[in-house]
């Protein structure tokens, strides 16, 4: 059985290497290089995959798992530069594909040992991109 | 490995009618969606790719390449169009969001190499909104269109 909890984020990010010139840049990112940042409404969705428990007919606790994604997304993420506030943006460029990644290992190590395996980290960045990660990224 | 997907728009007219079958047995398959005069749709298009996170820009995807890929081979060509009458697929097919998808999946496929180069990932999915009611998925074959 899978089970899916969102929570949503407003932050602003950069995605730029210093180390490039504005053309390279602009050339990999568009208009997310702007080098004073920009902002989305990001909503993130953590999907556990488990047994359904055969007295309490539920696979994980949704207020433990809402609890988890307070602490470690919305609390340090929302209404933040990540590029300026929130570790480990300062040197990882926030592409939506990155800051999946990071959700990922904030949120993995509450599930071992449990009796839920985290499935699936998605991460829409507004409403017309998503990206999907199914594990720690090396 | 991750995935991307991004979403677009397009709006487009249909008529659901094929010669292979009588008036009422079109009229009974297809319902309302037969009308003679045709009608339309606010399509969302959802493509989704697959592939390695570049450790250098932490991207898997350029999505200026990709919005600029649908853009020419499937926006360019659907949107505001009589499906129909002006897109050329659809003089020998069904224009049924089963076989949109399968013709939007096949034109980016025959385009995707051309695309290619070591960092472009591969395709995986296509899924079609017809009206917030229905949706649509087609499937790549596994490595066909990497």
């Amino acid at each position: 059985m899978l089970i899916t909890r969102k929570a949503e984020f407003s932050a602003s990010h950069v995605c730029r290497r210093g180390d490039w010139s504005d053309e390279q840049n602009r050339a990999v990112y568009g208009d997310e290089s702007n080098p004073h940042g920009h902002g989305h409404n990001f909503v993130v969705e953590v999907t556990l995959e488990g047994d359904t428990h055969a007295v309490t007919g539920m696979v994980f606790d949704l207020k433990k798992l809402k609890d988890i994604l307070s602490r470690e997304v919305v609390a340090p993420f929302d209404h933040r530069f990540l590029n300026r506030e929130v570790e480990p943006f300062d040197r990882v460029i926030p592409t939506p594909e990155n800051i999946a990644a990071v959700i990922w290992q904030r949120v993995a190590p509450h599930f071992e040992g449990s009796e839920v395996r985290l499935h699936r980290v998605r991460l829409y960045e507004g409403e017309d991109l998503f990206v999907d990660c199914f594990g720690a990224q090396p | 490995m991750m995935s991307l997907t991004r979403r677009y728009r397009f709006c487009a007219s249909h008529r659901l009618h094929t010669d292979r079958l009588s008036e009422d047995e079109n009229r009974q398959v297809y319902g309302k969606c037969n009308n003679a005069f045709g009608h339309g749709h606010d399509y969302i298009l959802e493509v989704t790719v697959r592939g390695p996170l570049d450790e250098a820009t932490g991207r898997v995807a350029s999505v200026g390449r990709l919005d600029r890929l649908v853009q020419e081979h499937v926006l360019k060509a659907f949107d505001c169009k009589n499906l129909n009458e002006e897109v050329e697929e659809f003089s020998r097919l069904v224009p049924t969001s089963e076989n949109l998808a399968e013709v939007v999946l096949g034109r980016l496929a025959e385009n995707w190499q051309n695309a290619a180069d070591s960092a472009w990932p591969a395709l995986e999915r296509v899924r079609l909104q017809e009206t917030g009611r229905n949706s649509f998925e087609a499937y790549a074959k596994e490595g066909h269109y990497s």
